[in-house]
């Protein structure tokens, strides 16, 4: 990954090569990191590939805004993890408008197929948000704790969790990923973990009782 | 140093981020902080548990035909915006044909003819109205260049 946040867009975009083969190029070197940043974020298969193509898509377009000097990797992330952030925060918006509905006991969900399900419990709403267990290689339960407690921090937060744990990115390049300081990686990191220990004592401290 | 400033050390420590000397440092602190040293292997235990957890690889197909999908995407895309810039320049050209031959033909009435030019004058008008308002408001926008 040290090399990723290195590259400036000048050495990735050959002379020789059409703009077609040389963007071919940078897609196959990075579809890899995109889609497994997307998939930590987002939590679901589908989302991640659609997200991470969408960012492709984007940055193709606007690839004349990256100067020749700038690094591409840390350039590309802020398409991406701007494009899941908003994905999340439109499906929050979805999910906060079905659970006010159910409050009001407007039926939400088709009856006929899962009768149980005619007013959602919003509780259950907010753990699931989409974030699908089968992502997880060689799951056990205790791995799903993990992936459940992630898939409830927030965003900025999740996003330093998943750079650190599933990139295996050291501070300096999280740092430049993320456009800040060490020390801003450092205290985000601290208060992510705190978060995920709080998460996963409550739900412990749940199981118990 | 105060326990809040070896907090962010742990984090670095924890992940073998320090140098030698602030290493070293940091454990000191660990031997005389037993609240320290307690969070420190709470939080070793998270990290264990946390780096257990992998993704799971999708199929191979997906990487396979993940550049043509994006191929697609991007030809699409430049489809529609030929498609776009050339149906608005046929609108408004056949939309000028049309209003020059209402206009030069004898046989339509005076009414008529007011009629198309005032939705001529209307849509004009529009235009420019919210075209102004988007610069106006563009200029002004102090939060024009925060990244949401």
């Amino acid at each position: 990954m040290g090399t990723v946040c290195e590259e400036n867009a000048a050495a990735l975009w050959d002379s020789g090569q059409s703009p077609r083969e040389a963007f071919e190029g940078i897609v196959k070197k990075h579809m890899k990191d995109a889609y497994f940043i997307a998939l930590g974020l987002v939590g679901n298969r589908e989302d991640a590939l659609e997200l991470s193509q969408e960012a492709f898509y984007r940055a193709y377009k606007h690839f004349d805004q990256l100067n020749s000097k700038g690094k591409f990797f840390p350039w590309f992330y802020q398409i991406l993890r701007n494009l899941c952030f908003s994905h999340l925060r439109k499906r929050r918006v979805r999910r906060d408008y079905q659970v006010r509905n159910s409050e009001c006991g407007v039926r939400i969900s088709d009856p006929e197929s899962n009768p149980q399900s005619e007013i959602r419990d919003p509780q259950s709403d907010e753990i699931a948000d989409h974030f699908d267990p089968e992502m997880i290689a060689e799951r056990n339960e205790s791995k799903d704790r993990i992936w459940r407690a992630i898939s409830q921090l927030d965003e900025k937060h999740r996003e330093v969790i998943v750079l650190r744990h599933f990139q295996n990115m050291s501070y300096d390049e999280m740092a430049k990923m993320l456009f800040c300081n060490r020390g801003t990686v450092t205290s985000r990191l601290f208060y992510a973990r705190q978060r995920l220990k709080e998460i996963l004592d409550h739900v412990k401290g749940g199981q118990e009782q | 140093m105060t326990c809040q400033d070896h907090k962010d050390l742990m984090m670095a420590y924890l992940d073998d981020e320090l140098d030698d000397e602030q290493k070293r440092a940091f454990e000191a602190h660990l031997a005389s902080c037993s609240d320290c040293a307690k969070d420190l292997e709470e939080f070793k235990k998270l990290k264990r548990m946390t780096d257990c957890v992998a993704l799971a690889e999708p199929e191979d197909r997906v990487w396979d035909e993940y550049w043509n999908r994006l191929y697609n995407r991007i030809e699409r895309g430049t489809g529609w915006i030929l498609f776009s810039v050339a149906a608005i320049a046929l609108l408004i050209y056949g939309g000028f044909e049309l209003v020059e031959t209402i206009i030069e033909d004898r046989a339509v009435g005076v009414l008529a003819k007011i009629g198309v030019l005032a939705l001529i004058g209307g849509l004009a008008i529009l235009f420019v109205s919210v075209l102004r308002e988007r610069l106006y408001f563009w200029g002004r926008d102090r939060y024009k260049d925060v990244r949401r």
